[in-house]
């Protein structure tokens, strides 16, 4: 099993409710976030290109924030999802450093979070609150390791990307372009 | 009070230690901290959920909310059955979860007094005091002036419980800003065309559409739910889009065609469209013999129309313009030209309406898939209650000089409490519900006026917003997730109705608006009308009636109905019946030539900016309605000020750089209060600048929001009033910029 | 014109618009952490050659500073944990692929070992104590013991003060993320730089003319190698994808250019390098301003790299 997220720019129109629903659902404080919006465009008025994605924690193959933990509390759980268990979180900040995309936090009590698929939503057989919220249903979530799940499809039918894909931590977050 | 002028007060002026002492017996302070505590089981199982349709906007998607073992509520998540969400709210939707808890909200009623310094201010009142002295006031006023200078200016779901109240009062004197400052024109273009108007949600069958043309409609930054989830299934299915905007908005960096246009300039496109379409017979002769009148003027009066006659107006190649065209007859009868929401622009709305209308019914998407679907709701049956009385006057008085006007129109009302102009109606007090008409009518002067006149003036909100400063009484109302409110029944492709149920008691000391206005009633002897304890017993009588019951909806929450009227796509062998008064697709509109306007839309060449100044442009943030949210703190979180989008080119000429803050000022010298920082992008063109609605809030009181970014509002004080219907066009407002803090007094 | 911006979420704490998480106490670690290496290492180096007598500066004199140092480092590495309840987690488990983890237990090794050297000289520091009758005589017999094994604790310093000092740079070096720091050099770099700051303190409690003189040598031939790995280290920044060429950019010409060139490579290097030369010459200068600029340029050599290396990422 390998879970992983196709996120199609072409749907998404950059609304946020990914961001909200994500707060809202996994209590994170005001102020904080564990995805965010980017938008980039390109060219001069009016040849133009716009595109929006939805970012969050690559959930990374190759973590550096796994690796350079120095307590274990970065670990990978099922699925290849990265979390931190809070408990065995010292708080000194490797992981945040070590982080290409800069998806993790100090949280107000210390430890650092991060987006964590929504485990405790996945491991009921939900989508992540992001996924499931999206107005524009541009988010899919699903096992990469499943050649019939519709995220495998759509990887391997659609043009996509990875970001920073240079910094080689095999992210799982795919953007379709 | 009286007639002496009214000072705008801080909400807590008057009693800071007592309010200070009133907030913490309320539990403030419990609000948001409640909310993040880790105790919650929010991820959990174990939450409550209790069904509600969203107020956040007026999309009115039905939701639940969800709620914790402490009673808190944490979250709110789609109704999968609801037709106008999917089972997915948009930003504001979830993030509606901060209306409820956000700390500034209206606590206590307040009654205007005069300080000891003898400055007005505001005095905490009991409901009994703040009530007892509105039904006082308006029955003064009534017996003085009558009823119906007694105006109602609402907006949202509380409005049609104070509408019930001044309707049995005899006050038909009732206007919203929606109208007027918003669709109004569209919908009396396709009334004139279709024979009905458009409504809410549009009946346009995005999802199997073909080809979806948008004049300056910025679907996925206006967050209408159902129909940007439309839009993103018909992306999937590759549809053609075709955006008309000066802007790069979201969706035309999803266009197949972005239609870069010269603003004021959009009737010369749908002309030459239609010019194109006629001339190289693009519509199907079948259908617009069969159903349309008036072809051979339109086909006659189009002529002059080329795109090369465009080209010159509205900048686009001619070629462009033939290919768009050839685009949109290639799809039809699947294809949408979005006949818009938000359309006060220039003054000639209506025609313009007009020709997205008539473009439509030449490609004969009206009942056709792909194209409009018909739409249908369901009959709440009315809870009975006594004929209402028959005014003397309302707003259809106020609104004589606009023929084509199917509402009130707030900008009649207020000139019309305006004492030195001759009015034959004099309106004396306002009720206002739900709508922060400082942030959302243009020409502030004038509103500032009306209010200084008033006799009385009463508002009711959730949160301390600019108008609230003016209240004689101010009511605070608790949010949508703690209220029930009237069943909601809208058009769409099946008839459903949904249910807005209490998560959780009202905070605060905050009341729904259904008991307010039942309160009010019956200290005016209207108790026949108002006979219920709970406006629960109200909607159970409904919903029993309509074959369900409160308890049932409780559970489910959204129910639908099958179709009574028809198909939803009208078959082609079919006529289409219309209710207009040929029966037909109007191209050429006898009722416009009747009263000396043009049956079919002509162009004409509006106002453009002078010198150093630019148009300004405004529009939504997905994340944001109106300026009801810019304090909400989750959606404030998400965007906490507005920015004013600038050309490169035109940056660069003025020095200004990204992110550096400036103050914008008005051809008519009226500068922001506030500062606005600079997005300097290729996203706009050079002759305008762009900025979000909403932002910019005067009141300290709104302490998340309060001088965040700048209020287009406020540099709206120029309108072009659409003669047919009396819309507000708002687009023809210039700013320039200013670089250093101006010296201005405190608004 | 092209424009990559956040339309929400993000501007987190510490985080945007850049990283600003470790601050000045991870800073002042690395530099006492690299400097305790070096001082130890030259203890440990010139006990095993058996030159305790000709260099007591090095051996008996400056070791005392590392407990200190390492003590005061440790404090100001905790006082950067934002979870430090949880601290003990640190050794409950050994993780190798994060230099943090094994950072911590060299650290765990070295700082005891810091202590018992220095408690070994205790009879020669305070003479005068009645060592054999009086109270502190269980003392004495701990310091007998620790003699008894003193070379094989330097045996064992030798290596892990120099993981120690490669340790302090390479928890730098192995994060991808931050293009500045992501430089192979980097390790070997504050080990050069570590050992030259410990040279300077020994230069400067140095009672020895001989030991003065060699390690006046072996420091300008450390400011030597290290000038020329901070060249290398520029230049592999600029031989590297466009992140690190960008990055680079944060001290060649951004706002970090006066303090890295001013600070560290000229007042911190080249002028106590100059200063040494002309010493080894013959002319006579306060021992004590070589050595201060040094360890000055030393300390903000860490300052520099932990702040500005914040300032550069792959995104936005």
């Amino acid at each position: 099993m390998r879970y992983a997220m196709a996120i199609d720019t072409k749907k998404c129109v950059g609304c946020s409710d990914c961001v909200v629903a994500c707060q809202t659902e996994n209590n994170v404080p005001t102020g904080y976030c564990r995805d965010w919006v980017i938008e980039t465009v390109t060219g001069t008025y009016p040849d133009l290109a716009i595109e929006l994605r939805s970012e969050r924690c690559n959930h990374c193959a190759e973590a550096p924030c796994v690796s350079s933990c120095p307590t274990g509390a970065s670990q990978y759980g099922p699925g290849g999802i990265v979390f931190v268990e809070h408990d065995e979180c010292i708080g000194c900040g490797a992981c945040i450093e070590s982080c290409p995309y800069d998806a993790r936090y100090i949280h107000p009590d210390g430890y650092i979070d991060k987006c964590t698929f929504c485990m405790h939503r996945v491991e009921k057989g939900q989508d992540p609150a992001c996924v499931a919220v999206c107005p524009t249903n541009c988010m899919y979530f699903g096992d990469m390791d499943d050649p019939n799940s519709e995220i495998s499809k759509l990887v391997s039918t659609r043009k996509y990307k990875t970001l920073a894909p240079e910094a080689g931590t095999d992210p799982k977050i795919f953007y379709l372009i | 009070m009286g007639t002496s002028r009214r000072q705008f007060i801080k909400v807590s002026a008057l009693s800071t230690g007592g309010l200070a002492l009133a907030a913490s017996s309320y539990g403030l302070g419990s609000s948001l901290s409640d909310l993040f505590d880790p105790e919650n089981d929010y991820t959990g199982l174990n939450l409550k959920r209790v069904p509600t349709y969203c107020e956040v906007c007026f999309w009115k998607c039905a939701a639940w909310t969800h709620v914790d073992k402490k009673g808190d509520i944490v979250k709110i998540i789609g109704n999968d059955e609801d037709p106008h969400c999917n089972g997915r709210l948009c930003p504001r939707g979830t993030g509606g979860v901060g209306m409820y808890s956000d700390p500034d909200r209206l606590k206590t009623p307040m009654i205007r007094v005069k300080g000891k310094d003898g400055n007005d201010t505001f005095k905490e009142a009991s409901w009994e005091e703040a009530l007892d002295l509105i039904a006082l006031k308006m029955s003064t006023i009534a017996k003085e002036h009558g009823p119906e200078s007694i105006a109602l200016l609402k907006h949202g779901s509380s409005g049609s419980h104070f509408e019930h109240l001044f309707k049995a009062f005899g006050s038909d004197t009732i206007g919203e800003p929606a109208y007027a400052q918003c669709r109004g024109p569209r919908e009396t273009a396709f009334a004139l065309t279709f024979g009905s108007w458009i409504g809410s949600p549009e009946p346009t069958d995005i999802r199997d559409t073909k080809c979806l043309v948008l004049i300056g409609s910025h679907i996925g930054e206006n967050m209408h739910n159902s129909q940007v989830q439309e839009v993103a299934e018909a992306i999937d299915k590759d549809v053609t889009i075709i955006t008309v905007d000066p802007r790069a908005s979201t969706i035309a960096g999803k266009s197949k065609y972005w239609l870069p246009i010269k603003p004021a300039t959009d009737i010369a496109l749908l002309l030459a469209w239609l010019n194109v379409i006629i001339n190289e017979e693009l519509y199907n002769k079948e259908h617009v013999e069969a159903n349309t009148v008036g072809f051979e003027e339109l086909k006659a009066h189009v002529q002059q129309y080329t795109p090369e006659w465009a080209y010159t107006i509205t900048t686009l190649e001619p070629a462009l313009i033939r290919t768009t065209a050839r685009e949109m007859a290639d799809a039809a009868p699947a294809v949408i030209v979005h006949p818009g929401r938000h359309v006060t622009w220039y003054g000639d709305d209506t025609q313009r309406g007009r020709a997205v209308a008539i473009l439509n019914g030449l490609l004969g998407s009206w009942g056709k898939r792909g194209g409009f679907y018909n739409k249908e709701k369901i009959k709440v049956p009315k809870f009975p209650h006594p004929k209402y009385p028959h005014p003397k006057w309302g707003w259809h008085s106020l609104a004589e000089d606009y023929p084509f006007a199917q509402m009130g129109l707030t900008q009649e009302i207020i000139r019309a409490s305006i004492p030195e102009e001759d009015t034959k109606h004099k309106v004396k007090a306002w009720f206002v519900s739900g709508t922060n008409l400082p942030n959302t009518i243009p020409n502030r002067p004038l509103l500032t006026k009306a209010i200084d006149s008033l006799d009385f003036m009463v508002v009711v909100d959730t949160m301390p917003m600019e108008i609230t400063g003016y209240a004689d009484v101010l009511l605070p109302e608790c949010t949508y997730l703690e209220r029930y409110d009237t069943i909601r029944s809208a058009t769409n492709r099946q008839p459903s109705i949904a249910l807005r149920a209490p998560a959780a008691a009202p905070k605060y000391n905050s009341k729904p608006s259904w008991w307010m206005a039942k309160e009010i009633g019956m200290r005016l002897g209207l108790g026949d009308y108002f006979k219920y304890d709970d406006f629960s017993d109200v909607l159970d009588w409904q919903l029993k009636k309509m074959g369900t019951s409160l308890a049932e909806m409780k559970k489910i929450g959204v129910k639908k109905f099958p179709r009574k009227s028809g198909p939803l796509y009208t078959p082609d062998n079919q006529p289409i019946n219309l209710p207009t008064n040929s029966g037909k697709i109007q191209l050429y509109s006898a009722e416009l030539e009747e009263l000396g306007f043009d049956p079919i839309p002509t162009y004409t060449a509006h106002d453009e900016p002078t010198e150093g100044f630019y148009r300004l442009i405004y529009g939504r943030a997905p994340m944001h309605t109106f300026s009801r949210t810019s304090n909400n703190p989750m959606l404030a979180d998400l965007m906490p000020e507005n920015n004013v989008w600038i050309n490169p080119k035109v940056a660069k000429i003025w020095g200004l750089k990204n992110g550096q803050y400036i103050w914008l000022k008005n051809q008519d010298d009226v500068i922001t209060d506030f500062p606005i920082q600079v997005r300097v992008t290729e996203r706009i063109r050079w002759d305008s600048v762009y900025m979000v609605h909403g932002f910019g809030h005067h009141e300290k009181e709104l302490t998340v929001a309060y001088g965040k970014g700048a209020s287009d509002t406020q540099m709206i004080t120029q309108t072009k009033v659409d003669p047919l219907m009396g819309g507000t066009g708002m687009r023809g407002n210039f700013v320039t910029f200013l670089t250093e803090q101006p010296n201005t007094v405190e608004s | 014109m092209n424009e990559e911006i956040i339309i929400s979420g993000r501007m987190i704490p510490h985080v945007d618009p850049h990283l600003e998480l470790w601050h000045w106490p991870i800073s002042l670690y690395l530099f006492l952490g690299g400097l305790s290496a070096g001082i130890l290492f030259f203890a440990a180096l010139f006990t095993i050659l058996g030159k305790e007598k000709e260099f007591a500066g090095a051996i008996k004199r400056a070791t005392i500073v590392v407990p200190f140092a390492l003590g005061i480092g440790l404090i100001a590495l905790m006082y950067d944990l934002t979870h430090i309840m949880y601290v003990w987690q640190l050794y409950a488990t050994i993780r190798l692929e994060s230099p943090m983890s094994w950072g911590a237990w060299v650290l765990m090794l070295v700082t005891p070992l810091s202590a018992l050297w220095v408690l070994g000289y205790f009879k020669e520091y305070f003479p005068y104590w009645s060592w054999k009758t009086g109270f502190v005589k269980p003392l004495g017999i701990v310091i007998d013991w620790i003699n008894e094994y003193r070379m094989t604790i330097a045996w064992i310093l030798i290596p892990s003060t120099l993981l120690l000092g490669m340790y302090t740079g390479i928890l730098l070096s192995a994060f991808n993320a931050r293009p500045l720091w992501n430089t192979s050099v980097l390790g070997i770099l504050f080990l050069t730089s570590g050992l030259s700051s410990g040279a300077a303190v020994i230069i400067w409690v140095s009672q020895n003319h001989v030991e003065r003189k060699l390690f006046s040598q072996i420091d300008l031939s450390l400011i030597i190698i290290e000038l020329f790995l901070i060249a290398h280290m520029i230049i592999s920044l600029y031989a590297g994808p466009e992140v690190q060429n960008q990055a680079a950019q944060v001290i060649m010409g951004g706002q970090f250019t006066f303090q890295f060139f001013g600070v560290v490579v000229i007042l911190g290097l080249i002028v106590p390098g100059i200063l040494e030369v002309l010493e080894l010459k013959g002319f006579h200068f306060p021992v004590a301003i070589p050595v201060l600029l040094v360890l000055i340029g030393g300390l903000v050599f860490r300052f520099v790299m932990i702040d500005a290396g914040q300032l550069t990422r792959y995104l936005y």
